[in-house]
């Protein structure tokens, strides 16, 4: 993997005419994960699809660079709510994806270190209809991880999961994607009051910083300064005083 | 396996009725045998004529499964050139439209004229009967791949041929089946319009000959031989487009 880069999008973006964001900044910085929080149609996903480069429907006027002055294209793995895998594939096929879209030979041996990594090991010939929810997404993650990126954007990845599984989820990608920049787009207060290095709250008007604890992440679900940041947060996404 | 066994007997079970059915037509209005022959009379003229029939049923199959074949090869050769370029979908597009817009039925006497009595002419209106349905099944297929399957390969850097055969196709591949149900529906069609317009042999040219000599239960035998054909052909393809399905699609948990 190549260093992980710093990223600064800045910019506003319309859609059909009206505006979707206003002029703002947000900055990724190197090898942290940015909790970006906000209630659903603020525009949350558009800012991780343009960073990754995928059509969003609204007209963008700003920039989106890398602090090392190279280009973001090959350098970004994306992660969504759905999982998207293949149904025809078994994991390892679909954890090897990538190469086989661009005609690489992909590293199986590497491919089964990252399965065995999300505890998959017992599940590489199976095919995603057997897998629980849990399982598939941890596919997913080891997919996202055998691209090697040194830029992830999650888009809600762990949201339609059971409270057990996300947890479980969170500790796993926290703990495989760290010293990468991470970008986690999310609904959920905890999620970001988990994961996050610093954590920015997106409304109408645009971003405003969320306190999060200073400790290492990925914090405890438990942690009392993590739930108090949740806590915290939950009040400005609601607007309360 | 257990499925598959009280299908078959509630095939046999529904044609049984059809053939009780049958009878009772015809001993209740007591037609002539010339108009409705009765189903054992049928049975005794398919035994008897057997060499008859299944040297023309011969003919008719193998128009129907080459036809079939190619058609379905045509269709899909098709589908994905017009997924793989928006220029030749909107050059291709109103060909395939206004060709489909021409009756079969309409173009088989043509056909006949260009390319003789034999089995050619019979082949082509097959294929052109099934192409439409298999192309534009698998197209709808080749467009319809989930927009975040596509966004993910976008950032994967993948290569387009390499998106379109390995992420594309197969998704596709139910839609596919769809089309090549319709398909195996309408590939003996074809093959019986073929003759019935020209030909020297075959099932449907021995029906017109048997109706020309009003005898009507050879025509009713031939026709059997093309039935049981028919729905032997749908439930391979059928089998076929399940494994296909079941192995591309997402099965139901």
């Amino acid at each position: 993997m190549t260093p992980a880069p710093a990223i600064v999008l800045r910019g506003r973006a319309d859609i059909s005419g009206a505006p979707l964001f206003p002029e703002l900044r947000l900055e990724l910085p190197a090898g942290c994960w940015t909790g970006l929080l906000g209630a659903s149609g603020v525009g949350k996903s558009t800012i991780l699809r343009l960073i990754a480069g995928l059509d969003t429907g609204a007209r963008f006027s700003g920039t989106i660079a890398a602090n090392d002055g190279a280009p973001l294209a090959g350098r970004i793995a994306f992660m969504g709510q759905s999982d998207l895998l293949a149904p025809w594939l078994d994991v390892l096929g679909n954890v090897s994806l990538g190469p086989m879209l661009r005609g690489e030979t992909p590293d199986l041996a590497r491919a089964y270190a990252i399965i065995d990594q999300v505890g998959l090991k017992r599940h590489v010939r199976q095919r995603p209809h057997t897998l629980s929810g849990g399982q598939r997404q941890r596919a997913a993650l080891a997919r996202t991880l055998f691209e090697d990126r040194p830029v992830v954007l999650l888009d809600e990845p762990f949201s339609a999961l059971d409270a057990r599984t996300r947890a479980e989820m969170q500790e796993i990608a926290g703990r495989l994607l760290a010293g990468r920049t991470v970008l986690l787009v999310t609904h959920d207060p905890g999620e970001a009051a988990r994961l996050s290095h610093h954590a920015w709250l997106m409304s109408e008007s645009g971003l405003q910083a969320l306190e999060v604890p200073a400790t290492p992440v990925v914090r405890p679900v438990d942690d009392a300064a993590t739930m108090a940041a949740q806590a915290a947060m939950y009040r400005k996404l609601r607007r309360l005083p | 396996m257990k499925a598959m066994s009280t299908g078959l007997l509630r095939a046999l079970l529904a044609a049984a009725f059809i053939v009780v059915l049958w009878q009772a037509v015809v001993s209740l209005t007591g037609a002539p045998h010339f108009i409705l022959p009765g189903p054992v009379r049928v049975a005794q003229t398919f035994w008897t004529s057997r060499d008859l029939i299944f040297e023309n049923a011969l003919v008719t199959w193998a128009q129907i499964v080459i036809g079939l074949l190619l058609g379905a090869l045509f269709g899909i050769y098709t589908a994905i050139s017009l997924a793989i370029s928006p220029a030749s979908r909107v050059m291709m597009r109103p060909f395939i439209v206004f060709a489909q817009a021409i009756p079969v039925f309409a173009l088989a006497p043509v056909i006949t004229l260009w390319l003789g009595y034999g089995m050619a002419s019979k082949i082509v209106v097959v294929v052109l009967m099934i192409y439409f349905p298999v192309a534009s099944a698998f197209f709808d297929g080749l467009m319809r791949t989930p927009q975040g399957s596509l966004d993910l390969a976008q950032t994967m850097n993948a290569r387009p041929l390499y998106t379109m055969f390995r992420l594309r196709v197969p998704h596709a591949l139910p839609a596919l089946a769809s089309g090549l149900r319709l398909a195996a529906v309408a590939a003996p069609m074809g093959s019986v319009i073929g003759e019935w317009v020209g030909a020297s042999q075959g099932l449907g040219h021995l029906m017109l000959l048997a109706n020309g000599r009003a005898q009507t239960d050879l025509m009713f035998a031939a026709l059997l031989a093309l039935a049981v054909f028919t729905v032997l052909l749908y439930f391979i393809v059928d089998l076929f487009g399940r494994w296909l399905t079941q192995r591309y699609g997402e099965p139901a948990a």
